[in-house]
């Protein structure tokens, strides 16, 4: 949407006041002070404020919440309410404009929150995976202590906790937000305030989490688990505000990735027309509106017990650490989900494109990914099969937890068959979706041991069990976000990124990804637990392997940054519309699409799989006369 | 793409499926019994105690069981991916339109549910054998033959070490691990502070250390040997140091040692508290 009159550009400076980032960031500031001394006001009169945090665990609270009130105020969420209080008339755009400023601020845009959340989620992945080399580095000797046991437990923490939190919006937040309303055939988000929104508050979250290094840290890694959350630093708190707040951004990205994709859908496109991407985006944001409520109940029990002393979670006061072990794992299982049904979504959508074929067995896809996010729910006390809890349930969480290879295995086999007698195309993204085939599988094999009691007394909360999840996680949620960059970043950003450079980061990246987590099973089997500073002498050898291959997988990402600079910011060379011959309808828009997406809201004729003559042309995109405005 | 390419069916007259399939059953007629033979008993935690043996049979079965799974996915990919690749730097030509086929559908579904029936019922008969060496709450629902008269020792978990306990042997508590060979040993396991988690790492026994729960795990010991004892729970600061050395004794041997323990500890006895399956832990107990 572009004005017949063009202003004229006012000074930097003055743009740089405003409702924005730099607003955000000062008051976001302010507020953290204004919550610290209003905290002290209510616990004591103490300002003592850095000797007294080891016992004002409230002041901590009110001052990070404070900061996030701050931080999105100066970001400008209040401003359309206290607009429409006023008598102004409802408006759905704000900054729906061209300009760099509108990537540091309130955008509803949903591909310019598409970008946002890419380079935010990127920026804090990269953090948590330099934390993992500062892991690796620790372990490679069996006695020597780079950091004090503290300090360890604090990076495995982060690492942990920014993976699993930030992660969950890996493709959620990136992909989806761009794609869902381009795919199907409208112009923005159900609710896009809500979309940025999300996204402003899940920065807030993590840089909290980062700051947890001036409060002490914390030493229960991502599980959080209660009591020993209770007897920990400050630190602790920043965790159960980074996980709260990433639960309410996490919740409302699904209620907005569900209400957008349940009534904004264009004419035409029916359900069985749906892309397989926007299934897994939809099975993923039920498991994200139903899960993180759950999250959120458990880490405000756990706040009230820090600040209020309340003993929910304390066994000698009436609690049970058993009920935050259940609340846990009820939110943290289907979480596990959360992150790996993005990826089969990517993995189906990108098969038929470099396959040249239809996806095939349309429907067994959808109800695989619904099966397995409806499974999830039946599975979470597997994680305590030997902690004392209902022991006479085990054999029912061993069924249901095998239950869930049975959907998945509808993944594989559509995907299987969909490059049965195709004319497959070795692209950089194509690779990535190849080597998640590989690499789910071997995470999915290893379950198999992991789910079957006896053999997961061993294996329970061993480097087996790090290796299996990280063989499904990384192997399965992080190849394919990066075949979602590979395959959409020439979409989003009207550049190409080098291919040469892309294969280079592919290969180092599947080879010492296997090289780092493969041996791991052997680890865990020899008698590692998880999360340990030290270990036996006789397993160095394996753990130095392994870091020095995690190293070079450390690596492989500076190769991808350095590829995404330089085709980015130097190289520039557009990108083609449709430089994939894909048949979906973004493909069939300018690189970069334009801020309203579509000059006439398209019609659709059917899948966008329509390879090998099966089906006409997917879509009437522009200028339809049946096409509402 | 408007136009529509040419459809290509690279080599149509072949009979890939065949191919594939005979393939898949030969390696997998190969593979099978040489990992099921040679690696399976190979996989931990060992022979250390009946539980253990169990796991390493639950082990062999499983990797026997999943070598075809990957046999069939090796075969599936090397050919597929040399066979079905386009021509580089050829125009783009799309395969046949295939967009499904019931037969192979439920061909699947069938075979997958009936792997998973089979490794939930096996793993469900095999727990419930003996215990399998895992933690089953105060409750326990599988038990060896003769758990009546099996040993008790009491695990006592706390930041940063485990101590344990003989009631048998009058309440005697002590800092070293040692159950006598070839005996039934029924351990409870508690916390006093936090989760931890004891980890007889070639014993096959694992169990969480809840404070105020008595977590109960059997475990059938048999020849003399050392095994190792690790924290498998994050318990804090010092989690990483939380092991020892634990010891399987000859019954002689161990009452010998038994009587040398209460010898070391008789000073301090009397400040124990009295034996119990729990000890209240404080409640707002708050370390560092």
């Amino acid at each position: 949407m572009t004005d017949a009159a063009v202003a004229p550009m006012p000074p930097v400076w003055r743009r740089l006041i405003g409702f924005n980032m730099l607003t955000g960031v000062v008051l976001g500031v302010g507020g953290w002070y204004v919550g610290w001394f209003g905290a002290h006001a209510i616990v004591g009169p103490s300002l003592d404020y850095f000797g007294d945090i080891d016992y004002n665990e409230l002041s901590v609270f009110m001052a990070y919440l404070g900061g996030v009130v701050g931080f999105l105020i100066g970001l400008g969420f209040l401003n359309y309410p206290l607009q429409r209080l006023r008598g102004y008339p409802p408006s759905l755009r704000e900054k729906e404009t061209e300009g760099f400023g509108r990537y540091f601020s309130l955008c509803t845009d949903h591909k310019v929150v598409g970008i946002q959340y890419l380079w935010g989620v990127g920026l804090f992945f990269f953090i948590a995976g330099l934390n993992a080399m500062l892991i690796r580095s620790e372990l490679l000797s069996p006695s020597h202590e780079i950091f004090p046991a503290g300090t360890y437990l604090t990076i495995v923490g982060v690492h942990g906790t920014m993976m699993m939190g930030i992660m969950t919006s890996g493709i959620l937040g990136p992909f989806a937000n761009y794609l869902v309303p381009i795919m199907i055939g409208t112009r923005r988000m159900a609710f896009p305030r809500i979309e940025s929104f999300t996204f402003w508050l899940l920065m807030a979250a993590a840089t909290i989490l980062q700051t947890t290094v001036f409060f002490g840290g914390f030493p229960t890694g991502w599980t959080g688990y209660a009591p020993l959350s209770n007897e920990s630093n400050p630190g602790m708190d920043c965790y159960i505000l980074f996980f709260a707040l990433v639960g309410i951004s996490m919740c409302l990205l699904g209620v907005n990735m569900i209400a957008t994709i349940l009534t904004m859908r264009a004419p035409g496109l029916t359900w069985t027309r749906l892309p397989i991407f926007i299934w897994g985006i939809l099975s993923t944001a039920v498991l994200n509106v139903l899960a993180a409520p759950v999250l959120i109940a458990a880490l405000s029990m756990e706040a009230l017990d820090r600040t209020a002393q309340t003993t929910f979670y304390v066994p000698g006061g009436g609690g049970s650490n058993y009920l935050y072990e259940n609340l846990f794992w009820i939110f943290g299982h289907p979480e596990v989900y959360i992150l790996a049904i993005p990826g089969f979504g990517v993995v189906l959508e990108l098969l038929p494109v470099f396959a040249r074929k239809p996806l095939w067995g349309y429907r067994l896809a959808v109800s695989g990914m619904l099966g397995v996010s409806l499974l999830s729910w039946f599975v979470w006390q597997h994680h305590l099969f030997v902690s004392g809890m209902n022991g006479d349930l085990r054999p029912f969480y061993m069924l249901s937890t095998e239950l869930i290879s049975i959907p998945t295995g509808f993944t594989f086999l559509c995907g299987m068959m969909t490059l049965w007698r195709g004319q497959i195309r070795f692209t950089v993204p194509m690779l990535f979706c190849l080597a998640w085939f590989f690499n789910f599988l071997i995470g999915g094999l290893s379950g198999v041991f992991l789910s079957d009691t006896p053999s997961d007394v061993t294996t329970h909360g061993s480097f087996f069990s790090m290796a299996h999840f990280h063989y499904t996680i990384m192997g399965g949620l992080v190849f394919t976000f990066f075949a979602a960059i590979y395959y959409w970043a020439p979409k989003m950003f009207g550049y190409e990124l080098n291919e040469t450079l892309g294969k280079i980061h592919f290969w180092l990246m599947f080879i010492f990804f296997n090289s780092t987590f493969g041996p791991l099973f052997a680890v865990g089997f020899l008698g590692q637990p998880r999360r340990v500073v030290t270990y036996p002498s006789g397993l160095q050898f394996l753990n130095d392997w392994v870091s020095i291959s995690a190293f070079i997988l450390g690596f492989s990402m500076l190769i991808f940054l350095y590829n995404l600079f330089w085709s980015l910011v130097f190289v520039k060379k557009p990108a083609a519309a449709n430089p994939w011959g894909s048949k979906s309808i973004e493909f069939q828009l300018p690189s970069p699409v334009p801020v309203h997406n579509f000059d006439r809201i398209p019609v659709f004729s059917g899948d966008p799989y329509g390879y090998g003559g099966g089906a006409g042309p997917v879509t009437v995109p522009a200028g339809a006369p049946a096409g509402r405005d | 793409m408007t136009t529509a390419p040419t459809t290509v069916d690279s080599g149509g007259n072949v009979n890939h499926g065949r191919r594939v399939v005979v393939a898949w059953l030969v390696l997998s007629a190969i593979t099978t019994p040489l990992v099921a033979i040679f690696v399976g008993p190979l996989i931990p935690p060992g022979n250390g105690s009946v539980q253990g043996q169990g796991q390493v049979f639950d082990n062999q079965v499983m990797t026997s069981l999943i070598t075809p799974i990957l046999c069939l996915l090796a075969v599936f990919f090397a050919y597929g991916l040399v066979q079905f690749h386009a021509k580089r730097g050829a125009e783009l030509v799309d395969g046949p339109p295939l967009r499904h086929d019931s037969q192979v559908q439920i061909l699947w579904i069938v075979i997958t549910t009936a792997m998973v029936l089979f490794l939930a019922g096996f793993g469900t008969y095999e727990l419930l054998k003996d215990g399998s060496g895992g933690g089953q709450g105060p409750s326990p629902i599988a038990f060896p033959a003769n758990h009546q008269n099996a040993f008790q020792v009491q695990v006592i978990a706390q930041q940063w070490q485990f101590t344990y306990r003989y009631p048998s042997l009058g309440g005697m508590e002590t800092h070293q691990l040692a159950l006598p060979a070839n005996t039934d040993v029924e351990i409870h396991v508690t916390s006093l502070d936090v989760i931890h988690s004891f980890w007889a790492v070639e014993l096959g026994v694992k169990a969480d250390a809840n404070p105020g729960i008595d977590n109960i795990v059997y475990v059938q010991t048999k020849g003399t040997r050392l095994f190792h004892v690790r924290c498998a729970e994050l318990c804090g600061l010092w989690h990483g140091y939380m092991y020892n050395t634990g010891r399987v004794l000859e019954p002689a041997q161990f009452h010998s040692w038994a009587a040398g323990q209460e010898k070391i500890f008789a000073s301090i006895k009397k400040y124990l508290p009295p034996y119990s399956h729990t000890y209240v832990p404080q409640p707002d107990r708050r370390a560092g």
